[in-house]
């Protein structure tokens, strides 16, 4: 089987996998990071996203080898070591952001890295354009913008 | 500093919060169990067949596999039982074919499940799947209630003939047919409410252990009642006994009723388990969650009303038939009878009514009660059918409402369909909504969207649920095989921290927050020092779970019931260690005090003495201090208000957007107005979601189309706005907190108010009525069919 050697919230592992497992069952299976959800088979939800490379994406999409060699960062390497929450999760909480909490690790790394690649600023209309690839059944999105909408200069002012 | 407020009215932020978005969940799909196998079911790809035969012998020697089970191999455990029995107007009992666990004989819809492998890895169970010979001999199907109907149509059930589960009917049949025949108008509409699948965003899990030593049983599972679950599958499947079956639903992902009822793939690895000494897990995949979760709604109806020549409604008559599917799941026979027919009185003083129901056997994925279920489409027929009145009439939809509406002082308000409402004003609630939206300033924000080209519609809806469910002794008088009242365990620890054990189940109500705040409120416990425990048969007492906005009417009463049996209490240990008579000891803010002077011990220092009972009236009371209460509503709670959609479509693509969204709900004493305002926001978007987006479409030939992501189309953000949330509170009579509920308000009063949009908008082109979705398709369609006309 092969074997995919990545960095994962900053501690590098290295694991046999399967050609046709998925970077998300390598996180939750082998790694045992349940943080990142599964919530569809299409890459329709977004309920896995994490950042691959400083990027967002759908972890259901890669295979893991397609990984080996990559930075990853889940919802679980979010908060700073000692515990601080990142201005994004501060934000989801403030505004009441989430329900259930199923989509929320998804949203939030999605929306970490919408931010941080617009330090220009986004209007509610491109914060709801950029949330286009996550599904959420509980909030109607109206808080998870509002939340995005005030983590954004909490994530510029860094 | 004072600490903050925390109790009934304050928006807490959510305790259960901090694990959510840190990523330490603990979902079902998170949990494994040692030595753990893994199920994969082979499902029916063809909507009604015969089986002719199954062979498991190549996926038996696929690698890895440990079992592969058929429904033979489960000819000793029951189907899965249907917790309601309708009688139909004859006073026969509704037909009430079996539900096996894995198909028997026969495969009935598209994703009935007919084989099951269990195998060491999930990739190893899903490859040994594909080897199963299964040979099915194709059946006529029908996939609508009226093709179901027709004769000649293919026979689902053999005990079910002409495909009809029950025919019932509730009202005074010959009052309406003389309040009809003395109408100075009749308007009749006929419409349909769209299927949907509810999509929660967790797929739904199964995980099934057995210990051999003890012979005990455990499921894991995502459910939103695992006490219903343990009794429906103990008794009823497994026989199995209460205290050697645990089930435990930790964190879960959502459910809007999908996860409420009893399904095969729990009692299948529940029972596998036992069979193997092993675990078995079970994860659905999102097109096994559309072929296999109970879809929501699937009406159709007609419509009647009889009115005076000033506009007051005389009479209504309603004919409806209901989607069953191909099974009675859990709930069904009772959402189109005792959840929908019984509010078609709605906000109106129509003094007479008469609803005939039939429910209706098809091949197609078990029908089911969906965020609402029943009062979404008893409101969507209702405003309708008063914005049609107004088309065919030239009434004005406010002055219309406002003149039918049940007058303010007319509570308590016996509707001529068996309900009696406490309370409500539904003319506050539309007067605020009205002034929220600015429908005054409509007409000229219409023409400035003219001026841009743009069609603008504004749509009212009023609507009424009943929630709070549910009296027990009513609904078992009307079928319901179980009692609906709720329990509460309250254990004060001899610090004075609380623990409360709800028979409640959150999967993003936030109770673990607003539950806790009514400790706060009534026993003065600091917030930060309650927890609150739901989710696992073994730690709580017992309890019917979270559906029907139950929670806090239900389970929040049978808490304070609780707390009240511990104020009791303690007011005998007070009135011991102070020496006073226990009738001169009050309680309040978590204090015990003799009244009249400032003697008094704290609830920390009762809870002490009663957990070390040194100096303590032993032969008068036990120590401890720790309740419990069950409660049984005494009615339905009846939340009411106003929903008021302004609509913005595009000509040229026949695009609908929302521009304005106002709700104002009368949703009872509210505990933590941020969470409301959360639930209301999410009830609106999934009834937006139904009213222009979603539609769970089969073909002809009961072919499931809409069977992914791909092509049911879920709201996203940029399909949305922003949505103005409300209040305007009276208070429920019969409970002692005051409340109502509010998890479906939202997705009750929005489709209609979206189609009343939709329609106003689309008024030049002569549009009387459209059916959900209003998808651009459809809308274009009529456009494009009027400026061909006009050529």
């Amino acid at each position: 089987m092969p074997q995919v050697t990545l960095t994962v919230n900053g501690k590098t592992s290295t694991v046999e996998v399967e050609g046709r497992t998925l970077l998300v069952e390598l996180l939750r299976e082998k790694l045992g990071l349940t943080g990142t959800h599964v919530g569809c088979d299409t890459s329709q939800c977004g309920a896995c996203v994490v950042h691959v490379d400083g990027n967002s994406v759908k972890s259901c999409t890669m295979l893991a080898v397609q990984a080996d060699g990559s930075s990853v960062t889940t919802i679980e390497g979010l908060a700073k070591a000692d515990g601080t929450l990142h201005p994004m999760q501060e934000m989801f909480r403030e505004h009441h952001a989430l329900q259930c909490g199923f989509c929320t690790p998804g949203m939030v790394m999605a929306a970490v890295d919408l931010v941080a690649k617009n330090p220009q600023g986004l209007s509610e209309e491109q914060i709801r354009h950029g949330l286009e690839g996550n599904l959420c059944r509980c909030t109607g999105y109206h808080n998870i913008v509002k939340a995005i909408d005030a983590a954004q200069p909490l994530m510029h002012a860094k | 500093m004072n600490a903050p407020f925390e109790g009934i009215g304050a928006s807490v932020r959510r305790k259960e919060d901090l694990r959510f978005i840190s990523g330490r969940g603990n979902y079902t799909d998170d949990i494994n169990r040692p030595n753990q196998t893994y199920a994969v079911f082979r499902r029916s790809d063809r909507p009604h067949a015969n089986i002719i035969s199954i062979d498991t012998s190549a996926a038996k020697s696929a690698p890895g596999v440990v079992a592969v089970y058929t429904a033979e191999d489960l000819a000793a455990i029951g189907g899965l039982p249907c917790g309601w029995q309708i009688h139909s107007k004859d006073g026969s009992p509704m037909a009430e074919p079996k539900h096996p666990v894995l198909a028997e004989g026969k495969v009935r819809h598209v994703g009935d499940p007919i084989a099951v492998v269990i195998a060491e890895t999930k990739q190893q169970a899903r490859d040994a799947a594909e080897l199963i010979e299964i040979d099915l001999q194709d059946l006529p199907a029908t996939a609508t209630v009226t093709d179901a109907l027709k004769s000649g149509a293919a026979q689902i059930h053999d005990n079910a003939p002409g495909n009809v589960c029950y025919d019932w009917h509730i009202g005074d049949k010959e009052a309406t047919e003389a309040a009809f025949a003395k109408a100075a108008k009749i308007v009749k509409l006929d419409l349909e409410n769209n299927r949907l699948v509810p999509n929660a965003m967790e797929p739904r899990v199964a995980i099934g252990d057995y210990d051999r030593h003890t012979s005990d049983y455990t499921l894991f599972t995502t459910s939103q009642n695992p006490h219903v679950i343990r009794l429906l599958m103990g008794a009823f499947v497994l026989g199995l006994p209460e205290h050697k079956l645990r089930v435990v639903a930790p964190d879960v992902g959502g459910g809007f009723g999908s996860k409420i009822y009893h399904y095969a793939e729990e009692a299948t690895v529940t029972w596998a388990a036992g069979k193997l000494g092993r675990p078995v897990k079970w994860t659905a995949d999102r097109t096994e969650s559309f072929m296999s979760d109970a879809h929501g709604r699937d009406h159709v109806s007609t419509a009647e009303m009889a009115l005076d020549a000033q506009g007051n409604f005389l009479a209504l008559r309603v004919n409806t038939l209901a989607n069953m599917g191909a099974y009675l799941s859990t709930f069904a026979p009772a959402v189109p009878t005792y959840l929908y027919a019984t509010l078609l009185a709605g906000t109106y003083r129509t003094p007479v009514i008469y609803a005939e129901v039939k429910a209706v056997f098809t091949n197609t994925v078990p029908v089911d009660a969906y965020r609402g279920a029943g009062r979404p489409e008893a409101t969507f027929l209702l405003e309708r059918l008063v914005d049609t009145i107004c088309h065919d009439t030239g009434f004005d939809p406010v002055a219309i409402r406002l003149q039918n509406f049940i007058p303010k002082d007319a509570f308590p308000y016996q509707t001529p369909v068996a309900l009696q409402y406490d309370s409500g004003d539904y003319f506050t609630t539309m007067e605020v909504a009205m002034k929220n939206a600015d429908y005054a300033g409509f007409p000229a924000r219409k023409a400035a969207a003219a001026a841009k080209g743009k069609l603008r519609g504004i749509g009212i809806s009023t609507y009424l649920e009943a929630c709070g469910i549910a009296p027990s002794a009513v609904v078992g008088s009307l079928g319901a095989r179980a009692g609906l009242y709720e329990v509460a365990n309250i254990r004060v620890h001899p610090t004075g921290s609380v623990s409360v054990f709800t028979g409640t189940h959150s999967h993003g109500q936030g109770h673990e927050t607003t539950l806790a705040q009514l400790v706060t409120s009534q026993l003065g416990v600091p917030f930060s020092q309650v927890e609150i425990v739901h989710g696992d048969t073994n730690r709580i007492p017992f309890g019917m779970g979270t559906y029907g906005s139950r929670s806090l009417a239900v389970g929040g009463t049978a808490m304070v019931k609780a707390m009240d049996k511990i104020i009791a209490k303690g007011k005998k240990i007070a009135a011991h260690l102070l020496e006073a008579s226990v009738d001169d000891i009050e309680f309040a803010d978590g204090s015990f005090k003799v009244a009249g002077t400032d003697r008094a011990k704290t609830l920390s220092e009762i809870a002490l003495t009663a957990y070390v009972p040194h100096n303590y009236p032993i032969t008068e009371i036990e120590p401890g201090l720790d309740e419990t209460a069950f409660y049984d509503p005494a009615n339905f709670t009846f939340p009411g208000g106003c929903h008021v959609c302004e609509v913005e479509i595009d000509p040229e693509t026949g695009v609908t957007s929302i521009v304005n969204f106002t709700a104002v709900d009368d949703v009872g004493r509210v505990i933590n107005p941020m969470i409301v305002e959360g639930q209301v926001q999410g009830g609106v978007a999934q009834g937006i979601g139904q009213a222009l987006l979603e539609h769970a479409v089969y073909d002809s030939n009961a072919q499931l189309l809409s069977g992914s992501f791909m092509d049911y189309t879920m709201p996203r953000a940029d399909n949305l706005t922003n949505i103005s949330v409300a209040t305007e509170n009276t208070l429920c009579t019969h409970n002692p907190l005051g409340v109502k509920g509010c998890g479906e308000v939202g997705a009750i009063g929005s489709p209609p108010a979206v189609m009343n949009a939709v329609i106003s908008a689309l008024k030049d082109y002569g549009v009387r009525h459209m059916n959900m979705p209003a998808s651009p398709e459809k809308i274009w369609g009529i456009i494009n069919a009027g400026r061909k006309a006009a050529e």
